[in-house]
């Protein structure tokens, strides 16, 4: 027989809606070093204990300077920071420019094929604070999984994919898009998505 | 001082049957010339049957023909009383297995440690049972006696030398484990017991039966000292299981595996040290014509662990890489070097998720599939060469220094610069003039600057010195 869970957990929970209502949403979010963007965000943040989809037209529009912030800050504050599969070499000099304590940065090459499966498993270890991934192929049931793991890994998840995906569905709690305005909120847990666009420099 | 006897009475089968995943199928051990096989034990399965010890093979055949023989190998007896020597040796600093088939150690000393004599005993017999080896436990104030007591009841314990004493009177001299046969000649003779022996004039005694049996039976009163060779720890581990079958697939060589790396961790939590590098070896039957008689996995971990689990699913994992080119007759576990494990410290009120694994052991869980090099970290060098401004760390104790000022860097270097041909290219800063490197035939003299390209990306380019095209990409400011 199926536990009686009351209605009030439910809707903490965020698993059941009042139609016509914006929910109470939890500004809980891990900050992400741009007051600009956390104000757009509903939670204030990057969503944690999930999935945070960063979809990018080309590589080295910006995506890690937006990371950069909230990476160093936790680096400083112990965790590890992990990288799967990075398209190209992390720059020693430049990330420990932008704050990062290369102790804590550990980088993870794969080949394309177990890519996901270093990218879970770091997620589920909660060895991680966070993991920055770059899979190459991803579908809908793989970041699924990618999303599970960060959820059962308390930990901060960002897959970094291509534009051309943006069309399909993703279950990632928050999908970011980058274009010629700056970075578009596609889908957030919590919330509407919000219109304006967040370009980091203008602010 | 106390001493306890364990006493094996089946040693050599139960390191057989310990590892095969169904103990009680009928199982016995050969032994003998091809022409004249007998067996040498047979397990409850085999007893069952009607088999005894000592029956021919034929015979036992006969009786039995699902019978499984296994050749018996008497060094590797003597290896597993070792082995039982090391895991006794973590219940007490004086153990010694300098007699047959059974292991004697001090407990006294230990009564402060683990508890009264009983709950000694209990957990002796306890993590004998989960080891698979049939055991008598006795306890009695010399070494001797308890052997002589292990004989002759299991569970027998006297700690009081009197009664000691007393009870050894009463013991026949057949059953009190004399040295050579002089038990079997003093029986014929019409001594019965220890306490007639020993109202027998000495001198007559030792013309008789030679100058071993008084100090032995001075010995087993405790009227004299016993110095036993006692047992030290190896500094390295060496472990093999025949596997009596020829294995050609991994998964049949898991559970002998665990078995293994369960006995390795036995030895390093006695002594008290981890491992970091070991080989399973994997030996192919030497009979066929071939050149290669073992295949050797290697197993290297970037600090020492001591973890069962862990060690089995990182072993499992580089098991499954390695293709097994021809049938495994039998698993080895090498190590030879143990160092000091140093358990990672963790914080009493940590709030992580209940499967939180630390990451030593989540690093190892990645090499052992990636392959070795595939978990590092960066450092920053002094070199201003931007491929040579930075290099790889391996392992946990590199210092990470600080990196030289210099005007901003990109994030993502490209391994070799590749040519960038964009015609919309924007100049956004540069150029910064980069010469160095004649001294190690590397000579770089190259303009760099930070580019705009039509998608939005900030590059990193250089040209050759004072030139302005041919733009050569060599990082992203992502």
């Amino acid at each position: 027989m199926q536990a009686v869970a009351s209605l009030d957990s439910l809707l903490a929970a965020q698993t059941l809606w009042h139609a016509g209502r914006h929910p109470a949403t939890t500004r809980d979010g891990e900050p992400t070093g741009h007051a600009a963007l956390d104000a757009l965000l509903p939670q204030r943040g990057w969503p944690r204990r999930a999935l945070t989809e960063l979809l990018l037209p080309a590589d080295g529009v910006g995506e890690l300077a937006l990371l950069m912030p909230t990476l160093a800050r936790l680096s400083r504050e112990g965790g590890t920071l992990a990288l799967v599969a990075p398209p190209y070499l992390p720059y020693a000099p430049a990330w420990q420019a932008a704050g990062i304590d290369l102790g804590a940065l550990q980088v993870i090459e794969t080949t394309p094929r177990d890519a996901l499966w270093a990218f879970e498993q770091c997620l589920r270890s909660g060895a991680c604070a966070a993991v920055v991934g770059w899979p190459r192929q991803a579908d809908a049931q793989a970041l699924r999984r990618l999303q599970v793991a960060a959820d059962s890994g308390d930990c901060l998840g960002f897959v970094l994919r291509d534009r051309k995906h943006a069309a399909n569905p993703s279950p990632a709690a928050l999908r970011l898009e980058h274009d010629s305005d700056g970075w578009r909120v596609r889908k957030c847990r919590g919330g509407p998505a919000p219109t304006r666009a967040f370009a980091p420099g203008l602010h | 001082m106390l001493w306890a006897c364990i006493v094996l009475p089946q040693l050599a089968l139960d390191a057989v049957l310990r590892r095969l995943p169904d103990p009680g199928a009928p199982l016995a051990l050969a032994s003998g010339p091809t022409q004249l096989r007998t067996l040498h034990a047979v397990n409850a399965g085999a007893a069952q049957a009607g088999l005894r010890a000592g029956m021919r093979l034929a015979a036992a055949h006969a009786l039995l023909p699902t019978l499984a023989t296994v050749e018996h190998d008497p060094q590797a007896e003597a290896r597993w009383q070792q082995f039982l020597a090391a895991w006794a040796y973590r219940h007490s600093s004086l153990v010694s297995a300098q007699w047959a088939s059974c292991i004697v150690l001090e407990v006294r000393a230990s009564f402060h440690l683990l508890g009264p004599w009983p709950r000694i005993e209990a957990r002796l017999r306890e993590e004998l049972a989960a080891l698979g080896f049939a055991h008598r436990i006795a306890m009695a104030p010399t070494p001797r006696a308890a052997r002589v007591l292990a004989g002759l009841q299991d569970g027998l314990a006297v700690s009081n030398p009197a009664a000691m004493q007393a009870l050894l009177d009463r013991v026949p001299v057949r059953r009190a484990v004399l040295p050579g046969d002089t038990g079997e000649r003093l029986q014929r003779m019409g001594i019965r017991d220890l306490r007639t022996l020993r109202e027998l004039p000495r001198e007559s005694l030792r013309r008789r039966f030679g100058a071993e049996l008084l100090p032995h039976l001075d010995r087993l009163y405790g009227d004299a000292d016993d110095a036993l060779s006692y047992y030290a720890p190896p500094d390295h581990f060496d472990a093999r299981i025949e596997l009596g079958h020829e294995v050609e697939s991994h998964t049949a060589l898991l559970f002998p595996l665990r078995r293994l790396i369960g006995d390795l961790c036995t030895c390093l939590s006695i002594r008290d040290g981890g491992v970091q590098r070991f080989v399973l070896r994997l030996e192919h039957d030497v009979h066929r014509h071939d050149t290669r008689a073992h295949t050797d996995v290697e197993v290297g971990l970037l600090a020492a662990e001591r973890e069962p689990a862990m060690l089995f699913e990182v072993t499992r994992n580089r098991l499954e890489r390695v293709s097994i080119p021809k049938p495994v007759v039998a698993l080895r576990l090498l190590a030879r070097e143990l160092p000091a494990f140093v358990p990672a410290s963790r914080d009493l009120f940590d709030v992580r998720a209940q499967q939180a694994l630390p990451w030593p052991q989540l690093r190892e869980r990645l090499r052992a599939r990636l392959g070795d090099d595939a978990v590092h970290r960066i450092a920053p060098t002094g070199d201003p060469r931007p491929e040579r401004a930075w290099r790889r760390v391996d392992g946990d104790d590199a210092r990470i220094d600080t990196a030289p000022a210099r005007p901003p860097r990109p994030t993502w270097l490209l391994p070799k610069p590749v040519p960038l041909r964009d015609p919309r290219l924007r100049i956004l800063s540069g150029p910064e003039r980069l010469e160095s490197g004649w001294w190690d035939g590397e000579d770089a003299r190259r303009d760099y600057y930070v580019l705009e390209t039509a998608q939005g990306q900030r590059a990193w380019a250089f040209t050759p010195a004072g030139e302005r095209d041919g733009w050569m990409l060599h990082g992203w400011f992502a």
